[in-house]
């Protein structure tokens, strides 16, 4: 229950921090307007179903990378010490995570939506599609909230940050390409729950690697 | 002394039947005609990269554990060994696949595991140098290490299962000559000798790469 009350004031902690510095929110919703819209305009002609779907995920783990990548950096070090006092690292990482969830739905329902609205939907199974929007979004948190905490503790943080994360998010973001694409392209979800099933395992083997390795991160 | 050193004078005498026998066992008329004895030693690479990889993954572990800065050198010098045989592997695998597949990179799942396995661990490396503190760079290093390697697992284990089918001879029903367990009985008699003479070969260079950086470090110090 301890772990409980602490999540929640950690998670207001963040979301008030995300209100209070509104540029930085507002700095990636705009990367994420003009990277779909570089796309739009440098794809000339039709789109098929497949570049479209690949276009989608990578645009969304670019979004991700650099909404995610300020997590641990965001605030000085001195208060980082501050927390490490009053809580534990599990909740840390815990609530940095569910915050990152909830910024990673945001984005990707908006980059669904801008993509609508420029290359045209393409989706033919809505409830297919939402669900690996939702799986993806939990994986991308997890999977970059602990990498950034990595990049976090080394420097040159940002280039970090790519390249610790692009081979190590493969398969997650490619167990998705698969899913998704399936529902651009069919009705029908036979053939996915398999695939689903891999993504909650991913999953959960992401956070549980998180919460077991993120203690021995926090502190020097 | 002969106690201490019998595995280096078997990986050796192991390697050095590989490499001469290797061109002379009999081997079963196939499409690919001689280049299949490549087997002996491509095969190799990736069970030479494989191993040190797990070892790496265990050191890290067990760093964790303790703190014991042995353990973090041995996890380090793992993975130099271990990108060794992954870069040996993609070489030796490029010129066959250029025989075999008429093309040296081949949208492939076992080549796109192996090549996303070499990323990670360059990542792995460019890591440590960017930490300046030598506790922090064994913690943290440590940390990557772990959640790479386990999710370069999960990769390696969907990547068949994502991409259909692969032109490697691989697991289910596809029957192939190089498989090792359709293995010609001929061939045998050369490839698990020659595996376990690279693991070996593997380990030997491990240990010369961690008493050179142990005395790298007394000399820095």
């Amino acid at each position: 229950m301890l772990l409980k009350r602490e999540l929640t004031h950690l998670l207001l902690k963040e979301i008030r921090l995300e209100l209070k510095q509104r540029y930085v929110l507002n700095g990636i919703l705009l990367y994420l307007v003009s990277t779909v819209f570089v796309t739009y305009l440098a794809f000339t002609g039709t789109i098929t179903a497949e570049t479209w779907n690949s276009l989608f995920w990578i645009i969304l783990l670019f979004v991700a990378v650099n909404g995610i990548s300020k997590s641990f950096v965001q605030e000085n070090p001195a208060r980082h010490l501050y927390y490490y006092t009053i809580t534990s690292p599990e909740a840390i990482v815990l609530s940095k995570i569910i915050y990152n969830l909830l910024l990673m739905m945001i984005l990707s329902v908006l980059a669904l939506l801008f993509f609508a609205l420029f290359m045209g939907n393409m989706i033919m199974n809505p409830g297919l599609f939402v669900t690996a929007l939702i799986l993806g979004s939990l994986g991308l948190s997890s999977v970059l909230t602990m990498i950034a905490a990595i990049a976090s503790r080394a420097s040159n943080n940002f280039s970090l940050m790519a390249i610790l994360s692009f081979p190590i998010v493969l398969p997650l973001l490619m167990t998705l390409m698969k899913v998704s694409g399936s529902a651009l392209t069919t009705y029908s979800w036979s053939g996915n729950i398999a695939l689903i099933v891999i993504l909650l395992i991913i999953n959960v083997a992401v956070i549980l690697l998180a919460f077991l390795l993120f203690p021995y991160l926090w502190r020097d | 002394m002969l106690k201490q050193y019998w595995w280096k004078l078997l990986s050796f005498l192991l390697l050095l039947y590989a490499v001469t026998y290797g061109f002379y066992v009999s081997i079963p008329e196939t499409m690919i005609l001689q280049t299949m004895r490549n087997l002996f030693y491509h095969v190799g690479m990736w069970f030479g990269m494989f191993t040190m990889l797990t070892v790496s993954f265990i050191y890290s572990l067990r760093y964790l554990k303790g703190f014991r800065e042995e353990n973090d050198r041995i996890a380090i010098e793992a993975v130099n060994v271990g990108l060794m045989f992954g870069f040996l592997g993609i070489f030796t695998g490029m010129v066959w696949a250029n025989f075999t597949w008429g093309a040296p990179w081949v949208k492939d799942p076992k080549l796109n595991g192996a090549a996303v396995g070499l990323v990670v661990y360059l990542a792995y490396i460019i890591l440590r140098s960017s930490v300046e503190d030598r506790h922090k760079r064994a913690k943290v290093s440590a940390v990557y290490n772990i959640f790479a390697f386990v999710l370069w697992i999960i990769f390696v284990m969907i990547l068949p299962r994502l991409a259909g089918d692969s032109l490697h001879p691989a697991t289910g029903n596809n029957s192939s000559p190089v498989l090792p367990m359709q293995l010609d009985p001929s061939m045998r008699t050369v490839f698990y000798p020659a595996m376990i003479g690279w693991i070996l070969l593997g380990t030997w260079i491990l240990q010369v790469r961690i008493r050179v950086s142990k005395l790298k470090q007394q000399l820095e110090e």
